[in-house]
């Protein structure tokens, strides 16, 4: 089957919704492919709250969070389509945001031609004005720690065990370690004391928690869970259940000091070590992928380096709060439902070249890891939000922003953490060249 | 039920031969220790840098106070689940009261977000509402 869209959306979860939402409202026929069979990613499993705050001012839970931007879409036309027929039907008006459900988008060429399969339609092959990549991350497994030891069965990612819990009404252990403490395995660690679970420690390599403090304070510290700092998994136990796993302290290199080695009993190990950015469509298309995040180099636009192609959410870059993702993903819709309605004026003579020739590199230095966006094209706007994380705690902590060589930014923080992504808003008239966002200690 | 567990509260308060308790503040990122020395109802927050640490500090001594969000069994539902939580904070000691409660609890579809699953959770006076909509199965088939 072959379709067109001026702008199709890969990705239903608050990402794709936000991106499809605001390219609607440009005026844009959108369509969103989602691989689940309902829309809502990751929120719907997301049942506890703190959801909100920054985007609606008030505190929701991760489905609530959700079902708002899905109540914006229907308005805008989206049902969930089991049907690719079934809207736009004659006698109404064209519906302008489509949801295609249990649809999986295989590849992305970058001449945005869309190809997607499901069990309705077959084959889909969509001819997108515009495509907003939205599809999220994945979990780290263990394959990807290689945790030395048996493979039995018990070891869930953080995130599969809320899913388990959360939706499907399983418990997936009675005695747990948690490895990890990012938010996801914090808040499991809670979701399963609840439960009636005994969770009897959170093992982190690091030697602070890359999760919200209200997190440590609220799920492991409430119930007593101890959290073990500079410490890991060495060793997995059991043949078919999991009976058990070895810990170990680490030095400063991250390297298991085997004095330490101590045996902890337990059924299950759930992992909450890190999400990787989805973006084998990304890739497969050619644009360029920025090794820090894992997702696209994109402009301010939430433009990659493929005219027409844009990315969001935590495909593009891993958020710690929704709210984030939600301007993100509009910033993304908006440019993509404008570079839709104008792609022949931007593919003339200055069109696609000046697209791609990005024209301020932004980097970061000192303590910064990443900064999004990595490029600032002609930004129409007066202002620009950097987006950015640092690899260490400083506390407090001095950030300075330069461009070509002269200070256009500089505040002091109380403090940075690699936990929480920062941002600082630049004047655009003020771009003189290379941006650098440098974050060192500051004096007490 | 409520002001049951203020008492027991403050009793422990009145009892504990160490008043001073300390608390990692959650207002923001900067995450101050908190120290508390309790004096009855007002008790002397230290460790703060802000107006907003000491009033939680306070509140977390007087009378800790937390969200429970969980799910309930759907008869009839496109999915199995629906996820609830309670309509503001509860007593954090009656935590798990409420989770035990919603443990045995059933829902018929269809369920709108905002509906009333229980009027009162756990006696404390808290309604316990759906963040779920759940049209039911018919309607998905």
């Amino acid at each position: 089957m072959e379709r067109k869209a001026d702008v199709v959306v890969i990705g239903a979860g608050p990402a794709g919704l936000a991106a499809g939402v605001a390219a609607a409202d440009q005026g844009a026929s959108v369509l969103i492919l989602e691989r689940d069979e309902r829309a809502g990613g990751i929120l719907r499993q997301c049942i506890h709250n703190g959801f909100g705050l920054h985007y609606f001012g008030e505190e929701l839970t991760g489905p609530e969070y959700a079902a708002r931007f899905i109540e914006q879409a229907e308005k805008r036309g989206a049902g969930m389509g089991r049907s690719s027929a079934s809207f736009g039907a004659a006698g109404q008006s064209p519906a302008t945001i489509e949801i295609l459900s249990d649809t999986m988008a295989l590849s992305l060429s970058p001449e945005r031609i869309v190809t997607a399969v499901n069990g309705r339609d077959g084959e889909i092959t969509v001819r997108a004005g515009a495509v907003v990549l939205a599809m999220g991350c994945r979990e780290r497994t263990r394959g990807a720690l290689g945790i030395a030891g048996t493979r039995p069965a018990g070891i869930y990612t953080a995130g599969a065990a809320q899913r388990l819990v959360n939706l499907e009404g399983y418990l997936p252990g009675r005695e747990l370690v948690i490895l990890g403490s990012g938010d996801i395995g914090l808040i499991m660690a809670r979701r399963m004391t609840w439960e009636g679970a005994s969770v009897k420690m959170v093992c982190e390599l690091m030697p602070y928690s890359s999760g919200l403090n209200r997190n440590i304070v609220q799920c492991v510290r409430d119930y007593d869970i101890p959290l073990y700092f500079s410490t890991t998994v060495t060793r997995v136990h059991g043949r078919e259940r999991v009976e058990g796993v070895t810990i170990a302290d680490v030095d400063e290199n991250r390297r298991p000091i085997p004095e330490t080695e101590r045996f902890v009993s337990c059924d299950t190990l759930l992992l909450s070590v890190g999400l990787l950015p989805e973006n084998e469509l990304t890739r497969g298309a050619g644009a360029e992928i920025d090794p820090v995040t894992g997702g696209a180099v994109v402009d301010e636009r939430r433009q990659t380096s493929l005219p027409g192609v844009f990315a969001c959410g935590n495909a593009l870059q891993v958020h710690d709060l929704v709210d984030h993702v939600s301007r993100e993903a509009e910033t993304a819709g908006r440019y993509a439902a404008e570079f839709a309605a104008s792609k022949t004026l931007l593919q003339s003579s200055r069109g696609a070249d000046r697209l791609n020739m990005g024209k301020t590199r932004v980097i970061g230095s000192g303590g910064t890891r990443y900064v999004v966006p990595q490029i600032i094209s002609e930004s129409p706007s007066e202002t620009v939000d950097l987006f950015f994380r640092v690899g260490e705690v400083f506390k407090p902590a001095r950030l300075t922003v330069t461009s070509g060589g002269n200070i256009i930014a500089s505040r002091r923080k109380r403090v940075m953490t690699p936990g929480e992504m920062e941002n600082i808003t630049i004047r655009t008239d003020q771009i003189n060249g290379e941006i650098n966002v440098h974050t060192q200690a500051d004096a007490q | 039920m409520e002001t049951r567990t203020g008492m027991e509260m403050k009793t422990e308060i009145k009892t504990s031969p160490d008043r001073k308790r300390e608390f990692v503040c959650i207002v923001c990122p900067v995450g101050c220790s908190l120290i508390i020395d309790g004096e009855g109802e007002s008790p002397r927050v230290s460790g703060n840098q802000c107006k907003r640490g000491e009033v939680y500090g306070k509140q977390e001594y007087l009378r800790p106070m937390r969200m429970v969000t969980s799910s309930v069994a759907v008869d009839g539902g496109a999915q199995p689940l629906c996820s609830v939580k309670t309509e503001r904070e509860i007593d954090k000691a009656k935590i798990f009261e409420a989770i035990e409660a919603i443990r045995s609890m059933r829902v018929r579809a269809p369920v709108e977000i905002g509906q009333t699953i229980a009027q009162d959770i756990a006696g404390t006076g808290v309604r316990l509402i759906a963040t779920t909509a759940d049209a039911g199965r018919s309607h998905t088939a």
